[in-house]
């Protein structure tokens, strides 16, 4: 299990060193990786149907409670199988749709490195490690959005979507640590057997609040769902793939993963109703103004993950049954409408619908794929949408008091708005004349067409046995949200019953919505009039603002001078310590355990002082760094006589690097200029004499606090015994405390590439001129 | 620097430093000493070597840029802290050959991470240096 979540990391990495082997040759061959981790994963199946899981288990840190445990249940298997089956299709269709692009090997490395986040998501059991592929699902999503990378939109779409995925993120990472800190367990499993422990508590409120906020920003949910129609800049096979199979429902993934942990309260159902409800309805609605046909499918899946939301809102049994319905459902005909979306893009070099038409007469394979799919999102009888839109009109019926009628009206606009968008998109392109433009287009090679048009018959095919599917897969998913035991079998055929009623409403407005109502420009730019009011405006005109306050505050504080930076550091931490100082119960310094002065410390004391004196008083800069030197090397000797041979040692190295350093600066500097008056002097003075003061004073006191010697002991005691060494300086830098050496070199090192990139970049810029 | 006192100096100074930057390596892990101080003496022996006989001399002299010296130390170091995982150990566990070698002691896998950690130090202070001179020039 652990190669299979990290097999697309691997991979990923292999294309750093094989990447132009791969572009040139073998890009189908990567396909290899998701056919066969979608083969694997369907070897589990009969393991998890019978609403049975699989554990397992591999320490990582075991010290801080963050272990490799995947857990693979019904919900697990459900998006696994959807990520590599989907997967493998993209995979597939992404080999012809990007042939010969210049940067083909790096855009399946982030596919690879997406689908192996996406897996180790859905499959953790840790919490921690599930935040640690959450993030990694976002960068590689950001990755993917900026792929077009000398488009300007591109790259701010990609930023966009980062900014507020990436802001949900640390929202959720706070969440997850506090339900693991208050749970007293990371495991995801060990929390749903206590969740009460959770329920009751406190800051629930506050728990709910954040990962509330990681949900619905990964799902764009409304306010946070305009990231979404900017990720459709990404290449089309990525929008099929990421924006709306897969990624997108890492949100609803979470809120159904958490359901038995967090759910089940007022306030989450409350939340979960009223933001699906309000997303549902508002992207619904805004997908039929469209004119894109990559727009009309992004309004469409925000609309279709606000559903999914609010399914998991009701909360009983028979809702949760039809999320994981539609979840199939709806990744079945989108991915399915975006990939023919990219043909139509490929060949006509258009996606405005308006003046799309009549394809089927160059392209019919691909018109039935479409069809299909269109049907599916409508919810015609005998197609897989069919199933998933009974069972969410079952489920809001059935949800009690006056609640149900606004619920089941919600769900009914919004599926009249679905349906309407899914024709648009699936059907309009290929219906009509022919214009004469397009007249020259022929069916491209299979890996295009196969993979919508299989993806819409899977869709037909489960509509007509979806008791089979049901049980195998979507129960068991449905399981694993709830501690449901039996379920109703999935049924074509319900009876003459409101459900009934109420779809084929659906169908009847919906599809004369079509007939009467056309697509057009003017529709989208009167709705465009409203823009200054929708949640992207004002996430604009916070991002603005931000930056001003980061311009003003740089200007102010940053200006640039070292003195003024020195000055307000050193002001600053005056003023804290003395704060700290002065509001202590009372200063005791006890002199008696100060060890008596000894000759050489008065000499050394007194070179010292006599360098300070000099450094401040010369008008050299050169003297000035010499008599800096000097009380540097002063300290060392200090150092020497208290028995500190390695400090002395690398202080005395360090102090004569400095110098060298600073002599090396001193030959670019202006000749020396006093331009501090007496005031200014006097300032600096009075600032430096009282840091002075407030240091020796901490100093002493520290000298009077009661001395422990646990940690020195346990060092002094086992440097020998557990890391066979006799110098303790040395072996806690290598041994005990290594990984902090280890973190010190790197920062060195990016020390080191800093001063010189900063250095040899501004070289280049004078050698041009 | 065009002084034959410094010139003739540094030309014996340079073996010995770098041979006495060694010595304080290897005797760190009993004695005073270690990666780091190591480091910084060998990289003080080269900064003399600049100031008498100029950078480029220098750079010629080490026939690599310093530079190449922070990746090879990195890779060092992070090899012996992974090193133990191949034996199926946690990370970082001491490895440690048992009888001591001649000359050098005791070898075990702190010695190369603290080899590691020599090498990065000196090529971060001498590429910092260098550049800055340089860029003088």
């Amino acid at each position: 299990m652990l190669i299979a979540v990290l097999a697309g990391l691997i991979v990923s990495i292999l294309f750093i060193p094989f990447g132009k082997f791969f572009r040139q040759r073998a890009a189908i061959a990567v396909s290899l990786l998701p056919i066969s981790l979608f083969l694997y994963f369907l070897s589990y199946i009969p393991a998890v149907r019978s609403g049975s899981s699989v554990s397992f288990h591999y320490p990582w840190v075991p010290s801080m409670g963050i272990n490799l445990d995947f857990h693979l249940d019904g919900l697990a298997l459900l998006f696994s199988l959807l990520i590599t089956g989907i997967g493998s299709l993209v995979f597939l269709y992404a080999s012809s749709y990007l042939k010969g692009h210049p940067y083909l090997d790096r855009f399946y490395a982030y596919l690879s490195l997406f689908m192996a986040s996406m897996l180790g998501l859905v499959l953790s059991d840790n919490i921690l490690l599930l935040f640690i592929f959450w993030e990694l699902t976002s960068i590689s999503s950001f990755f993917l959005i900026g792929f077009n990378n000398d488009d300007p939109a591109s790259r701010k779409s990609a930023l966009i979507a980062l900014a507020v995925t990436g802001g949900g993120g640390l929202l959720l990472m706070a969440g997850l640590i506090l339900m693991g800190h208050l749970s007293g367990s990371y495991s995801i499993q060990e929390m749903a057997d206590n969740a009460e422990r959770l329920k009751n508590h406190a800051l629930y409120g506050l728990i709910l609040v954040l990962v509330f906020a990681g949900a619905f920003t990964k799902s764009a949910q409304f306010p946070f769902h305009f990231w979404l129609p900017g990720a459709m800049k990404a290449p089309t096979p990525i929008s099929a793939y990421l924006h709306s199979a897969t990624m997108v429902k890492a949100g609803v993934y979470l809120l159904a993963r958490f359901s038995p942990v967090l759910g089940g309260s007022d306030y989450w159902q409350y939340t979960l109703l009223i933001v699906g409800g309000i997303t549902m309805l508002y992207s619904a609605f805004h997908s039929i103004f469209r004119t894109d046909l990559k727009g009309i499918l992004a309004y469409s899946t925000i609309a279709a993950l606000g559903i999914l939301v609010f399914l998991i809102g009701i909360g009983t049994p028979e809702s949760l049954v039809a999320a994981s319905v539609f979840i199939l459902v709806h990744a079945l005909y989108k991915a399915s409408l975006f990939l023919t979306t990219g043909i139509i893009d490929h060949k006509t070099g258009t996606r405005d619908v308006t003046q799309l038409a009549g394809l089927r007469h160059v392209m019919l394979p691909l018109a039935i794929g479409g069809l299909l799919a269109a049907l599916s999102s409508a919810g015609l009888p005998l197609t897989f949408g069919f199933i998933g839109k009974d069972l969410i009109y079952e489920a809001t019926l059935h949800s009690p008091g006056l609640l149900r009628f606004v619920l089941t009206a919600v769900a009914v606009l919004t599926n009249i708005f679905l349906l309407y968008a899914g024709f648009l998109a699936g059907i309009k392109p290929f219906t009509g004349s022919l214009p004469q433009q397009f007249k020259g287009i022929h069916l491209p090679n299979g890996l295009l067409w196969i993979p919508p048009v299989l993806l819409s018959l899977l869709g037909v095919l489960f509509g007509c046995f979806p008791a089979w599917i049901g049980e195998v897969l979507l129960h068991p998913a449905a399981q694993s949200m709830t501690r449901l035991t039996t379920a109703a079998p999935l049924k074509i055929w319900h009876g003459f019953n409101l459900v009934l009623l109420l779809s084929g409403a659906t169908l009847i407005l919906g599809t004369l919505l079509y007939w009467v109502r056309k697509p057009s420009e003017q529709r989208l730019s009167a709705l465009t009039r409203f823009n200054m009011l929708s949640p992207e405006e004002l996430f604009r005109r916070l991002y603005r603002s931000l930056i001003r306050l980061s311009v003003w505050y740089t200007n102010t504080l940053h200006n640039g001078y070292l003195r003024v930076y020195l000055l307000r550091i050193v002001v600053f931490a005056i003023l804290l310590l003395a704060f700290r100082l002065f509001t202590a119960d009372g200063i005791v310094i006890d002199l008696g355990t100060v060890s008596p002065v000894s000759i050489y410390e008065i000499v050394v004391g007194a070179i010292l002082v006599g360098g300070l004196y000099l450094s401040v008083t010369t008008s050299s800069r050169l003297t000035a760094v010499a008599a800096t030197s000097v009380v540097g090397y002063c300290i060392c000797l200090m150092f020497v006589f208290y028995s500190a041979p390695d400090l002395a040692m690398t202080q005395f190295t360090i102090d004569t690097l400095t110098v060298v350093l600073f002599v090396l600066v001193l030959f670019r500097l202006p000749p020396f200029l006093n331009f501090a008056n007496n005031s200014v002097k006097i300032r600096d003075g009075i600032i430096a004499t009282l840091f002075g003061c407030i240091i020796s004073l901490i100093g002493l006191l520290v000298l009077s606090e009661p001395i422990r010697t646990e940690v020195s002991n346990y060092y002094g005691d086992n440097a020998y015994v557990l890391a066979k060494g006799k110098n303790v300086v040395n072996v806690i830098l290598v041994d005990f405390r290594g990984i902090d050496t280890m973190f010190e070199i790197v920062v060195l090192s990016i020390a080191a590439i800093g001063v010189y990139s900063l250095l040899k970049l501004r070289l280049r810029a004078t050698e041009k001129e | 620097m065009k002084s034959t006192i410094l010139k003739t100096a540094t030309s014996y100074l340079l073996p010995i430093l770098l041979l006495f930057s060694v010595f304080i390596l290897l005797r760190g892990h009993y004695h005073p000493g270690g990666g780091f101080v190591g480091g910084l003496i060998a990289s003080i022996a080269f900064v003399l070597h600049g100031f008498t006989y100029g950078t480029e001399n220098t750079l010629k002299l080490m026939r690599y840029h310093p530079a190449v010296l922070i990746p090879a130390g990195l890779a060092l170091a992070t090899l012996s802290m992974f090193a133990p995982v191949l034996l199926g150990l946690p990370v970082m566990t001491g490895l440690w050959i048992d009888e001591p070698i001649p000359v050098i002691g005791m070898v075990g896998s702190a010695l190369f991470f603290d080899l590691g950690v020599y090498l990065v130090v000196i090529g971060v202070v001498l590429t910092i240096l260098f550049t800055i001179t340089q860029y003088n020039e």
